[in-house]
């Protein structure tokens, strides 16, 4: 291990607050049982206890109620119960029609595809060249069979944020459900339940300093939904498994601790991050939209070079970030977002993203960007590309 | 878990050997995968007598895997015969190369293609191409052998992918015994294509899965 490491892949996965650590610590070690029984003994009602508590601290983070909010291993799994739990509900009853965006995140678009194997029509939403979704398309694909609308906050790879108020309103009047996935807004960019008409949300607490393993879903009071995962009557009877009492704990502390003014911190070295690309590195592009984005993150394609390259070079220096490049990717194939954003192959080929927490700060990004800017230099020197 | 690439690898795409243009090239090629998006040029200089490759150098657009094994078949090349550097073969330059994770196998075959590349148009240049081979299911065949299979990081014909090659009136339709919703289908299915379409009789591929 290098000693100094340049953490910006926050958006994968972030380092704990201690903190947090702290608040789970008592329940794993003094108020370790779980309340099999409302009736049980008290150890198992204590951790009860700090479960709910933790619910309803989460839940009016979202400006909902506390039997509003399930608990979930995290936000694939969220995203899973919202698309798969309605069409289970509602599939046979009012139709087996769906709607989502082409930048959804995996566990949307590869639940989508799931149940399109279970004789759904999913209709794919547009986006445009900042990566927001056409309103008036949606307008148009909405029919009385369309059981839910699921379109995200903001993105997991850009950052643009969508204008979920006027989708859910949309959705509003048209009867059709309306799920978001805010994985990567949650604390960070604003979302009141009251105020925006979202039926669903999925949110987690990887993304905010808090534990691995536990996220959560709000379902507005009323809302048609399945289960998914059987068992003992957990999560409203919606979700069956353990409690994972310190994950809840653990959750609700790193949501507390995300504070207005560590969103806009974060948002100034994102600008600086930037500002500075832009400034001292040639014939690069920014994937987004330059201000409607979330604090933490920054995605710049950095023209003629391969960003499986520029990542592994980065990491000799011990800086982390992530890329859209189809060598870096599982299946190999580029960043469907960018492609979606209508960036031919070689916009996600070198993409770079940034994205940024509680433990980045101003200095780092300078050094970032002058070790980014001679190894951009070099790779362009073996380059095959953009020498004429 | 332990890096993918290891220390040979890592030094070759630190310090890549041979990088760069042969202005006055006697042969050149550039090859590119649109599956994963990698670019890769060679360039040749032949001794016109012995048939000796006297220089060679290569760009890259690509990754590290890519990178290395460009680097490392320049130096495999150099001094050979074109006979001989014909048959560098990517498992040899992988093997020189300590060995590359499966998945990344496919960018280094694009570096070997390079090479073959480069020389199959310094023979063309030099009268030295032989007659044009109609395209048969062995022809198919053994381009599908230039396939890579990222599941096993070995061809797709060796691995048993390919469950049915028909070439008829210049459309080549091949089945792949894999789901169409895969992971990797949609990448095997675009270097397929791109590998047969530039026969030079064939029109139009067809790739199709069995489920």
């Amino acid at each position: 291990m290098l000693e100094k490491v340049y953490y910006l892949d926050n958006a994968a996965a972030t380092r704990m607050d201690e903190e947090v650590l702290e608040v789970m610590k008592p329940y794993f070690f003094d108020s370790y049982s779980i309340a099999t029984s409302e009736f049980g003994y008290s150890m198992g009602l204590e951790a009860k206890e700090a479960m709910e508590e933790a619910r309803n601290s989460l839940a009016k983070s979202l400006g909902a109620e506390a039997n509003e909010f399930i608990f979930t291993s995290g936000s694939t799994e969220s995203s899973n119960l919202a698309l798969k739990g309605v069409a289970q509900a509602l599939g046979s009853k009012k139709g087996k029609h769906i709607i989502v965006s082409k930048i959804e995140d995996f566990p949307i678009l590869r639940s989508a595809r799931a149940l399109e194997k279970q004789g759904f029509k999913v209709d794919y939403l547009d986006v445009d060249g900042d990566g927001f979704v056409n309103i008036n398309q949606l307008k148009g694909l909405l029919t009385p069979e369309t059981v839910l609308v699921s379109i995200q906050h903001a993105n997991q790879e850009i950052g643009t944020i969508q204008d979920i108020e006027e989708i859910g309103k949309l959705c509003k009047e048209n009867g059709v459900l309306f799920h978001t996935d805010a994985t990567h807004t949650f604390t960070r960019v604003p979302l009141d339940v009251k105020k925006i008409p979202v039926d669903m949300v999925t949110v987690s607490a990887h993304t905010i300093h808090g534990p691995k393993g536990i996220g959560g879903l709000y379902i507005r009071k009323g809302t048609p939904i399945a289960k998914l995962i059987d068992g003992g009557f957990q999560e409203f009877d919606l979700r069956g498994g353990m409690d994972n009492i310190p994950g809840a704990v653990g959750f609700a502390k790193a949501a507390e601790l995300v504070t207005e003014a560590e969103n806009e911190r974060l948002k100034e070295i994102r600008d600086k991050i930037i500002e500075l690309v832009l400034d001292k590195i040639p014939d690069v592009i920014l994937n987004g939209h330059p201000h409607e984005r979330i604090p933490q993150n920054a995605n710049i394609t950095f023209h003629y070079v391969e960003g499986e390259s520029i990542t592994l070079h980065l990491d000799m220096y011990g800086i982390a970030v992530s890329t859209g490049s189809a060598c870096f990717s599982k299946s190999l194939e580029g960043s469907h977002v960018i492609a979606a954003i209508g960036g031919d192959h070689e916009r996600a080929h070198g993409s770079i993203r940034f994205t940024l927490g509680r433990y980045n700060s101003m200095e780092e990004i300078v050094f970032v960007v002058e070790t980014l800017g001679k190894i951009v230099a070099d790779l362009r020197k073996i380059s095959p590309l953009g020498k004429e | 878990m332990k890096f993918p690439y290891n220390d040979i690898v890592l030094e070759h795409f630190k310090n890549p050997r041979n990088t760069g243009k042969i202005e006055d090239a006697d042969g050149k090629a550039t090859e590119g995968s649109p599956a994963c998006g990698d670019m890769v040029s060679i360039y040749i200089k032949v001794d016109p007598d012995t048939k000796i490759i006297t220089d060679i150098k290569f760009e890259s657009y690509g990754c590290a895997s890519n990178i290395a094994t460009a680097s490392i078949i320049t130096e495999m090349a150099k001094g050979k015969t074109i006979e001989e550097a014909k048959k560098i073969t990517w498992k040899e330059a992988s093997d020189a190369l300590g060995g590359l994770p499966p998945i990344k196998v496919h960018c280094s075959v694009l570096a070997i293609e390079g090479l073959r590349g480069a020389i199959f148009n310094y023979e063309e240049k030099h009268g030295l191409v032989t007659n044009k081979e109609k395209t048969t299911e062995e022809v198919v065949r053994r381009r599908l052998k230039r396939v890579m299979n990222p599941i096993k990081g070995l061809d797709m014909v060796t691995t048993n992918l390919v469950k049915e090659i028909e070439v008829k009136d210049g459309i080549v339709r091949i089945v792949v015994d894999l789901p169409e919703d895969h992971q990797f289908s949609a990448v095997i299915k675009e270097e397929a294509i791109e590998k047969i379409e530039a026969l030079w009789d064939v029109n139009k591929v067809i790739v199709e899965f069995t489920e």
